[in-house]
């Protein structure tokens, strides 16, 4: 009996293979589920995961979906070649919409030219969603990284408008999940919803994964603003007031350049990010989002507007 | 697993995977500050959070930081001062990761607690020293029970306000064994504790010497994860087939893949196997992830497979091995928890998923209806939402399952209305 007890015990997974073993089935329930699903990559590292994780769930196939992804125009150049360099390897159709489009179209009008245009990104995706008749958006959101997201469905319904609704969500149990919609409404689905910011950098290093340079620790001009580092970038300018340092920094999340902030590391390997990661004191989102800092229920109030 | 010296440095030496639990209690019985208290002593909760949370309680005129915010939700849930829905948390020891389903305790949320509760591998039942085994601490183990969770940890908590009394402790867990045995509950821990402080949580604290047996995260740390109890035998619904039929690559022209994942048992290179319903016969040529083979896949893990004969397979079909097959069956009869504030119809038919399967189904009977505070039976013609019955349902197409006592992934159904599309039922089939 004991030896077959020391059996089980070595027959089980770790914690990273059980969610990547996850993921990959709820990959597949898309791909089997939803007619005309799409992949949201940015060329940041949790969408970089996705990627990884649809290789492991398809291949020698092809991906059952194209990747997407919605630029502000206001992304860090070397991710956006990131980006086109990771979809041409993998050889899959990346498509791109731009918020500048959306401006162009007049369905997005900035209350002033210097505005974020973060929060804009929802008009643009829905835009492309009924452009391309997308069933399905595949994102790579967790649920460690804010408090509306932790209450979110794996497979997350929205209606017409984009619109989540935390009161009425449908019940998700064991692992059958739920994708059917009518025509018009959409599904989210976050494959690695109950990823931490640690098993993400956990998971790059174990699967040798590339990332844009400036996950990295490099030298950058920033200014310190509510207890953040705000870069110095053409977008965002130094004014007059500030005082201008020069920092080794890295990015923990990269998005739109007006409201994502570095934080000081020396860390210029995956394994240094993980040691700084394991002992770090302020959250992802705390050290990072300019935009989630306006109130406790920023994130909650955009999702509700059709954010991801 | 490989062996800890092929390990790359960054990754835990001892790594005992995953633990799912769910916490059930009201937030009375300080559920909210024993799931605070667990995040802070194992140091996942960070700086920035802490912060907003010493502000919160200081804007709410308390003296101390009040814990019991970090499991604070959405806005519509502070304005009402309720849980409305299940929440995530995740910690991890560097031994283990945990995944916490935070499940409200109000009785109209039995919904929400069936949610969190399928998922789960162990549950702490919150109980108030001070109240004993309540109406809800016996509604909260049955639902437990009902799906399955194989561990109970009943967690006495606020022993601080009843002077750390072990007897208090001793008539509770009386109390709580008499009805367990009333209802089949076996696997079940007792721990007095003190969330507040801390005391038997993650530290033992000083005020409850008397109590010898494991604090609640040694608990945690040495649960059986799943594959101890789980069902042996080798279950693999397909959930999507892979032809790339490209032409420029020839090794690739035939290949067919059955996508899916073990939901119990194992499979090897070499092993015979059954298609289910068809009932066709064959054996595994390959085992992949990603492209890369594998000699064995065991329980959870998402592969594709490759099989030696070419045969029809599409998506809800199941793989089993040829000698532990289980038989098609067009009738079933179920525990249903209903989920929708549109009660069952029983006129209507719906759609019922089982797997990776959808079969039109429609009510046959409702056998009782249960009473999971009294535990009683009784008769019913109509199910509105948080009823529990058993019922049967006649099917369309015949569906390969397991009993749920047998094997959760595929003795485990929902029941979907085809006309909103929502999620309204949940069934356990018998």
């Amino acid at each position: 009996m004991s030896t077959l007890e020391v059996q089980v015990q070595v027959r089980s997974l770790t914690h990273l293979d059980w969610l990547e073993a996850e993921a990959i089935h709820i990959l597949r329930e898309v791909a089997g589920q939803c007619a005309n699903p799409a992949l949201l990559f940015s060329g940041g590292k949790d969408s970089i995961v996705l990627l990884r994780l649809a290789e492991k769930a398809f291949r020698p196939g092809r991906f059952p979906f194209p990747l997407l992804h919605i630029d502000t125009g206001h992304n860090y150049p070397e991710v956006i070649a990131f980006r086109d360099r990771r979809a041409a390897e993998l050889g899959e159709r990346l498509i791109v919409r731009s918020v500048a489009d959306s401006m162009a179209r007049g369905s997005v009008v900035l209350k002033s030219p210097t505005e974020s245009r973060n929060k804009h990104q929802s008009v643009t995706l829905l835009e492309a969603i009924e452009e391309h008749g997308f069933d399905a958006c595949i994102g790579g959101a967790r649920r460690d990284e804010e408090k509306a997201r932790a209450k979110e469905r794996i497979f997350s319904f929205r209606d017409e408008f984009g619109q989540w609704d935390p009161k009425n969500q449908r019940p998700e149990l064991w692992d059958i999940y739920n994708a059917r919609a009518h025509k018009g409404e959409n599904i989210r689905i976050f494959p690695i919803s109950n990823w931490t910011e640690l098993d993400v950098w956990q998971y790059i290093a174990r699967e040798g994964l590339a990332l844009p340079p400036i996950y990295f620790a490099h030298v950058r001009e920033v200014v310190r603003k509510n207890g953040l580092l705000q870069p110095v970038t053409p977008l965002t300018p130094a004014s007059d007031r500030d005082v201008v340092e020069t920092l080794s920094v890295r990015f923990r999340t990269v998005g739109d350049i007006t409201c994502t902030a570095p934080v000081l590391s020396y860390a210029v390997t995956v394994e240094q990010i993980i040691a700084e990661t394991a002992t770090t004191t302020i959250t992802e989102r705390g050290a990072t989002r300019l935009d989630d800092q306006a109130s406790e229920a920023a994130m909650e109030q955009r999702k509700k507007e059709g954010y991801f | 697993m490989s062996a800890p010296e092929h390990l790359p440095p960054h990754l835990p030496e001892i790594d005992n995977g995953l633990l799912r639990f769910l916490t059930c209690g009201s937030v009375d019985d300080g559920k909210s500050t024993l799931i605070g208290r667990l995040l802070y002593d194992t140091k996942a909760i960070l700086a920035d959070t802490l912060h907003a949370i010493a502000n919160t309680s200081q804007k709410r005129g308390l003296d101390a930081v009040d814990l019991s915010l970090l499991t604070d939700g959405l806005v519509a849930e502070r304005e009402q001062g309720i849980t409305i829905d299940v929440a995530y948390r995740y910690f991890s020891t560097g031994t283990r990761k945990y995944i916490v389903a935070d499940a409200p305790g109000h009785e109209q949320y039995t919904r929400n607690m069936v949610t969190a509760a399928s998922t789960a591998n162990l549950a702490i039942i919150l109980v108030d020293a001070r109240k004993g085994v309540l109406a809800q601490t016996r509604r909260h183990s049955v639902i437990a029970h009902l799906m399955g969770i194989p561990h109970l940890v009943v967690a006495i908590n606020k022993m601080d306000l009843m002077n750390h009394d072990p007897a208090v402790f001793e008539r509770i867990r009386a109390d709580y064994l008499d009805f367990a045995a009333q209802i089949g509950i076996g696997d079940v821990q007792f721990v007095p504790m003190s969330a507040l402080n801390g005391d038997m949580i993650v530290e033992r604290g000083d005020q409850l010497g008397w109590y010898a047996g494991p604090t609640l995260l040694e608990i945690l740390e040495s649960a059986s994860s799943e594959h101890g109890e789980r069902d042996e035998r080798f279950r693999f619904p397909v959930q999507y087939v892979c032809r790339p039929q490209q032409a420029d690559d020839p090794m690739l022209h035939d290949f067919r893949g059955y996508m899916g994942r073990v939901e119990s048992g194992e499979v090897a290179v070499g092993d015979a196997v059954t298609v289910l319903p068809a009932g066709r016969a064959t054996r595994i040529r390959d085992i992949q992830i990603g492209g890369v083979s594998l000699p064995v896949a065991i329980a959870d893990q998402s592969v594709t497979l490759l099989l030696e004969d070419e045969i029809d397979i599409s998506r809800g079909d199941m793989l089993v091995r040829a000698d532990a097959a289980s038989a098609p069956k067009s009738a079933i009869r179920a525990k249903l928890c209903w989920l929708s504030e549109t009660p069952l119809d029983a006129q209507r038919r719906y759609l019922i998923r089982h797997t990776t399967r959808d079969v039109k189904a429609k009510l046959a009977n409702i056998h009782h209806l249960l009473d999971i505070t009294t535990l009683q039976q009784r008769d019913a013609t109509m199910l509105v939402m948080n009823d529990i019955a058993e019922v049967g349902f006649r099917l369309a197409q015949p569906i390969c399952c397991d009993t749920y006592a047998e094997n959760r992934a595929t003795g485990a159904f929902i029941v979907i209305d085809e006309a909103t599309n929502n999620t309204v039922g949940a069934g356990m089939i018998l």
